[in-house]
């Protein structure tokens, strides 16, 4: 899908300019993005480097783990099909707080170890059980408490501001993911249940 | 409210870049030397993304300097002006439940040309901070565990996506003007 989107997009290129009989833009559209792609990532990487190494700090500290004994009652509410104390909730856990600390890539480790627990309490095997629903939306619609790599994009490009965007991005997110989970809720009782 | 809302985003930055390395410190946390350890995995994130970024930025070039996107944005106009979306931000919307470093070039893009401080840039940002990369996720955690059947999760996760760049236009239209 993606695939075709991006063949689509080079084509409607190549053909709006064919029309328009400028084909010599195509070209050089094409070296001036190489051009802005490699300074957008020269100055991306010094200000990813720096949030990753305070987020490494956090994580040394126990800060991920404090985050993470805090949502634990709220997230056991989310899945009532899991066992109390069952160790699924530990990675559900820690994937939350990576998500909410925008740590994108310790997210996901912790979300592959919590689905394959999630596997094991599953009935039916090749069918997603409620719980890894609620669970694979946790993570879609998730909240970023400091979207680092957009703050990145923002300072790079020149903003006044970069930070100005935090708390708008966490008032859409979090009703995002509130509407998805009452949706969550409402097709569990309808799908699962007859 | 608004401006206390504002402040919040501010302070943010102060608390990360002081108060984590304070407390880490009084924890016993070698921290300059985490913080380097921390930062040469962000090298290793930008260089993991920087093919498809480049990728991305190729083909929106292309597309938005031979007219293709201002043809889009024309066509699309009196419909999304109707209610109050500018035109530029809509190719956001499709690509990011898509792809992630896709969505980003694109935001990069936007970000660029209309600059970061424009409502556009702004809506941008929030859209593309407040949603998720959902296809990709589906395939990787479903696929992890050999699931096939999905159920309704691709259907929530799209509405939700929805809802979120619904939420994202209206939260910058009340923060930002």
């Amino acid at each position: 899908m993606f695939n075709a989107l991006w063949l689509l997009l080079i084509a409607a290129g190549i053909t709006v300019a064919a029309l328009g009989g400028n084909t010599e833009v195509i070209g050089a559209a094409a070296f001036t993005a190489c051009g802005d792609c490699v300074s957008l990532c020269l100055s991306l990487a010094g200000l990813m480097a720096m949030f990753m190494g305070i987020m490494q700090i956090a994580e040394e500290a126990g800060l991920v783990a404090a985050l993470a004994r805090l949502c634990t009652p709220l997230l056991a509410r989310l899945f009532p099909e899991i066992p109390k104390n069952h160790p699924a909730f530990s990675d559900i856990v820690m994937n939350f707080a990576a998500n909410l600390l925008g740590m994108g890539n310790a997210a996901t480790p912790f979300g592959l170890k919590a689905m394959e627990k999630l596997q094991e309490l599953n009935s039916k095997k090749g069918e997603a059980s409620p719980s890894m629903i609620t669970f694979l939306l946790l993570n879609t619609s998730c909240v970023t408490l400091i979207p680092s790599m957009i703050i990145g994009l923002r300072a790079e490009a020149g903003s006044s501001f970069p930070e100005e965007i935090i708390v708008p991005t966490i008032l859409a997110g979090t009703a995002a993911l509130i509407f998805a989970l009452l949706l969550d809720r409402v097709c569990r009782r309808l799908y699962f249940k007859r | 409210m608004i401006e206390a809302l504002q402040s919040l985003s501010r302070w943010t930055m102060i608390f990360l870049l002081f108060f984590i390395p304070l407390v880490a410190w009084l924890r016993g946390v070698n921290v300059f030397h985490s913080f380097a350890k921390g930062a040469a995995k962000g090298l290793e994130v930008v260089l993991r993304i920087f093919p498809y970024l480049l990728g991305i930025m190729i083909a929106v070039g292309i597309f938005r300097s031979s007219g293709a996107l201002d043809a889009l944005c024309q066509a699309l106009r009196p419909f999304l002006a109707s209610v109050g979306v500018p035109p530029e931000v809509l190719p956001l919307a499709f690509l990011r439940p898509l792809s992630g470093s896709g969505s980003l070039g694109y935001c990069a893009q936007l970000l660029h040309i209309y600059g970061p401080d424009s409502l556009i840039g702004r809506i941008a940002s929030v859209m593309q901070g407040s949603t998720d990369t959902t296809f990709y996720i589906l395939a990787v955690y479903f696929g992890s565990v050999g699931i096939k059947k999905y159920h309704y999760a691709p259907a929530i996760g799209l509405a939700a996506d929805f809802c979120g760049f619904t939420l994202a236009l209206v939260v910058c239209k009340i923060f930002f003007t």
